[in-house]
């Protein structure tokens, strides 16, 4: 597993390499950070469907409604682009 | 009315003067108590699933239930020396069937008591009534379809894909590809209608809106032209996996509205739900229509939720959806999508109605 460590600082670059770790490991196939995932067929939706459960969990974040889009999930960098933004609002909203 | 009881899914036997007559390790020749087959038999064409818990020496008690022709009819047997609440709670666990749908009979009361006082949902019956459970109301489904005749073998052939799956070194979508899947959604008739009211009894994982429309609602919904009523079944190379899914969907001039989308849970590894989203937002295009999904958010239907989002449903506002009036129900949220194009499945073969032709001969007529 890659469940993100609480001690290390979240960064886009940690936060890269701990997905495209979970990725290697869960799809043996080593992935580009900017390749396509659906379009080059290295990922089905189903799989997408557990990369959504596993970024939740790993990073303790809910993706709903409108964030819950192929779109977010189509490449490591927007992954964890996704995974930075929700991991910051509830911080800059003072609730954190 | 009197509530109906749970239905037992699955009868854990004791074998020792429960279902033979004496005690194996001092008579190797033991015979069946009579009847007994006939009981095993029955129950197995109902749909409910025979398991063994017995105290034995594995490997003897399992040639005798062989011998006796009987093996083929026990899914993961538990023959040994350990506790039978272990056994019960373990067979339930690899089924994952709630304890609560799990029976057990046994012809030594503390056997029964041991079982009852760790899995007090397990319900326990004494050896002696053996002959009467094919007349007791949890032992009898209301409906027993081509489905519930053919479950045993549809859970083994799913064991003999798991087994061959761990040996798979490989993405998934890879090892999907080994198993010939092949996927067969059409118009449903009178007797898919029967198979279709099982799975949506039985399946509310993956029941997008949480409403239960009855085998009446559905059946009266047949005839009716601006409604489809659509089932989908799997088969792969070890076996059916049955009816896996329902559709319900009523046809509006510029839209589609999808009322009810329910798949089996068993097949939610299969990405079943995606494929058949993708075909009917394809067939939704070539009749250029919008589409438009009835979902209800539970603690359960999660998958269902994603699959519905990454098809590209989204909550948007659009003039089409004025025709539909207010959602039935609490909490049910109107998804919309602007149905485009879309590739075929590539990790199963697909036979499928054309919804779109018939639309556009039903206006033509119109």
């Amino acid at each position: 597993m890659t469940v993100h460590a609480d001690n290390t600082p979240l960064t886009a670059e940690t936060l890269q390499k701990e997905i495209l770790a979970f990725l290697t490991e869960r799809i043996k196939t080593d992935v580009e950070l900017d390749q396509d995932l659906f379009a080059s067929g290295v990922v089905s939706s189903m799989f997408a469907m557990q990369l959504v459960v596993h970024l939740e969990d790993a990073y303790d974040i809910a993706i709903v409604g409108a964030d819950l889009k192929l779109d977010n999930f189509r490449t490591v960098v927007g992954m964890s682009n996704l995974v930075l933004r929700l991991k910051g609002d509830p911080e800059a909203a003072g609730n954190a | 009315m009197a509530e109906k009881p749970t239905l037992v899914k699955c009868l854990v036997w004791d074998l020792d003067n429960t279902v033979w007559d004496g005690t194996l390790l001092e008579d190797p020749n033991v015979e069946l108590f009579p009847g007994i087959r006939d009981t095993i038999v029955e129950l197995d064409s109902r749909g409910v699933l025979h398991s063994v818990s017995s105290k034995n020496d594995h490997d003897l008690a399992w040639k005798r239930l062989e011998e006796l022709g009987l093996a083929e009819y026990f899914v993961h047997p538990q023959i040994g020396w350990g506790r039978k609440s272990d056994a019960v709670k373990l067979i339930a666990e690899r089924l994952n069937f709630a304890e609560k749908t799990i029976a057990f009979i046994d012809d030594l009361p503390t056997e029964r008591a041991e079982v009852n006082y760790h899995a007090p949902d397990v319900r326990c019956y004494p050896a002696d009534r053996a002959g009467e459970l094919t007349g007791l109301p949890e032992f009898s489904p209301e409906i027993i379809t081509v489905d519930s005749r053919r479950r045993r073998e549809m859970y083994q052939a799913g064991f003999r894909r798991d087994a061959e799956k761990d040996t798979f070194n490989g993405p998934d979508e890879e090892f999907l590809r080994t198993l010939d899947l092949v996927m067969t959604i059409k118009r449903a008739d009178e007797e898919d209608i029967s198979r279709v009211e099982e799975l949506t009894l039985r399946t509310s994982q993956m029941n997008a809106t949480g409403v239960h429309y009855s085998d009446a609602a559905l059946r009266a919904l047949l005839a009716d032209p601006d409604h489809e009523v659509l089932t989908v079944t799997l088969t792969d190379r070890f076996g059916p996996h049955g009816a896996v899914g329902v559709l319900l969907l009523e046809r509006h001039p510029e839209l589609w509205h999808l009322k009810l989308l329910a798949t089996s849970c068993r097949v939610v590894t299969f990405g079943a739900g995606a494929v058949i989203l993708n075909w009917l937002i394809d067939q939704a295009a070539q009749a250029g229509v919008h589409l438009v999904a009835d979902f209800k958010q539970t603690e359960r239907n999660r998958m269902m939720d994603i699959a519905y989002r990454f098809a590209g449903f989204a909550n948007e506002p659009c003039a089409c959806l004025a025709v539909l009036g207010e959602p039935v129900g609490d909490g049910v949220q109107r998804l919309h999508l602007l149905a485009d194009r879309r590739e075929g499945p590539t990790t199963m073969r697909l036979t499928s109605p054309e919804l779109a032709a018939a639309a556009a001969v039903e206006d033509a007529v119109a």
